[in-house]
């Protein structure tokens, strides 16, 4: 029985002798069902499944807009003290979607990275840049101390000890009108270049800008020429 | 096909031998027991009809299983009836929870604790479970690795086993955001940081996890629908799957059982 199709090697259906076969024809019924049963199962599969994955994957490859936030007028920030702001990363969902910065006025004694308009006013994370737990100043020892994972950054955020792999995030601050607005946050290697927004845990010095590639929804810089309106009545410092 | 063992029918509900001139002669009507008994036998005679059941069910449960079977075997059942509890209590509790991150599923768990009549007995068997579950997950696969049950024919048991242990620990981390507490916002919070931490892909699955480039208001959700539709429904094949191959490859004797020397002894009824 093996044998017998080995025997019959012509690819037409009527030197088969298969009924209703005609010239020329190559493709036997059984064969032509097969196909297209089954094309038409993996088309209606991929009809349901391809967009429910596309869905589910969508948030990877789109970015929310990001706006300009007020937080505060720039009399209100010293050069070498920390002021805490409550800043909102997220909108509309309550505390989750908040997060703290420490800001402080730029130095140039101390700043000595290149200074530009989105710099005057430096704004740094609480974000720990080991796992994203949240790093607090402590005046007595003039570093962030991190609760979970022991990580110790400097005045700059600059990392000092502990399992941090990058300094401590910045937010693009912009001074218009007296007020202090705040931006996207980026990422900074040790030598305080900017990278895009990594998550932390990720590295940008050396390999490690491209081992984490920039993602598809890291907050674009907005244009500084449509920011919000200061709060009406307060006068500008 | 060898003739299946018939199921042992305990001694309460065989049938007595009649008594002369007793109803069952064909004289007399029968008693209201063997009326419910009779109904019975017809009900699930229909069913078994229908479906042949009870092969695929005796073949299941009457197995031939080696000598020298210990407690250490019923390990595998514990984990499984873990996951049962896991679900019974989570289909509850899903009656009562709200995946709001704005701070409806706070107040959703504190009324399931505090509010809701057993909501705490419920939750806590929620809770602990999932610590015994995984707890008996690893002893489970401690004793299949010890014993050698792994070893041919068994991989493919073990590797859908390996599965169901990094899809037990993904519910774990997907269940621990749900009570949406400070502690379950920033394990959740450094949890993602560590996927995030794989080279190239990293980032990505980070985004994915939270559904967007920040903890946002649909990574609740996420985590939520992960943790009781998608994990739970594969768990669920998976472990059929498992118990299938168990039924058809049989119990590994345990190690230290030398069938060689005693051919005859090496399997025991049950």
């Amino acid at each position: 029985m093996a044998d017998k199709h080995k025997e019959n090697l012509s690819k037409y259906t009527v030197d088969l002798n298969m009924p209703g076969a005609f010239e020329g024809e190559t493709v036997t019924r059984r064969r032509f069902m097969n196909v297209t049963v089954q094309g038409l199962g993996g088309l209606a599969a991929a009809a349901f499944t391809l967009p429910a994955l596309g869905f589910a994957l969508g948030p990877v490859f789109s970015h929310e807009p990001f706006e300009w936030q007020i937080i505060g007028k720039s009399d209100d920030f010293q050069p070498l003290v920390y002021s805490l702001r409550v800043v909102t990363l997220v909108a509309n969902v309550g505390e989750a979607g908040k997060s703290t910065a420490y800001v402080r006025k730029r130095d140039p004694a101390i700043d000595t990275e290149p200074a530009d308009e989105f710099n005057q006013i430096i704004a740094v994370t609480s974000r720990c840049s080991h796992l994203g737990c949240p790093v607090r100043w402590v005046e007595s020892a003039a570093r962030f101390l991190c609760p979970c994972h022991g990580g110790i950054y400097d005045f700059r955020g600059l990392r000092v000890a502990g399992p941090p792999v990058r300094p401590l995030n910045r937010f693009y601050t912009l001074i218009r009108n007296g007020y202090v607005y705040l931006g996207p946050m980026y990422s900074v290697n040790s030598e305080l270049e900017r990278f895009s927004n990594r998550d932390p845990g990720q590295p940008v010095d050396g390999i490690g800008q491209f081992l984490y590639p920039r993602r598809f929804s890291t907050s674009v810089r907005p244009p500084t020429n449509n920011l919000p309106a200061p709060p009406p009545g307060v006068p500008a410092g | 096909m060898p003739k299946l063992p018939a199921p042992p029918i305990p001694k309460a509900l065989r049938a007595k031998p009649k008594r002369p001139g007793e109803n069952g002669n064909g004289n007399g009507k029968p008693s209201t027991a063997q009326v419910v008994q009779e109904a019975g036998i017809t009900a699930v005679d229909w069913i078994d009809e229908r479906t042949s059941l009870s092969g695929g069910i005796r073949w299941m449960l009457f197995r031939k299983v080696p000598r020298g079977v210990n407690w250490f075997y019923t390990l595998g059942s514990a984990t499984m009836f873990a996951f049962l509890s896991q679900a019974v209590t989570g289909v509850f509790l899903a009656m009562f929870y709200r995946p709001d991150a704005t701070g409806g599923a706070y107040e959703s768990m504190r009324y399931i604790v505090d509010d809701a009549f057993l909501g705490q007995f419920v939750r806590g068997m929620h809770k602990w479970g999932a610590s015994v579950m995984v707890i008996l997950i690893f002893l489970h696969m401690g004793r299949v690795f010890f014993f050698g049950a792994y070893k041919y024919p068994r991989e493919m048991t073990w590797i859908i086993g390996v599965v169901l242990l990094i899809l037990t620990l993904a519910m774990s981390f997907t269940g621990y955001l749900l009570p949406f507490d400070d502690r379950a916002y920033w394990a959740t919070i450094v949890g993602v940081n560590i996927n995030g931490t794989a080279p190239f892909l990293g980032p990505y699955l980070s985004d994915f996890l939270r559904a967007g480039p920040e903890f946002g208001a649909n990574t609740l959700s996420r985590f939520y629908a992960i943790h009781m539709l998608l994990l739970p429904a594969l768990i669920i094949a998976l472990i059929g799957a498992h118990l299938y191959l168990i039924s058809k490859l049989g119990i590994a004797a345990p190690p230290w059982l030398k069938s060689h020397e005693e051919p005859d002894l090496d399997v025991a009824e049950v």
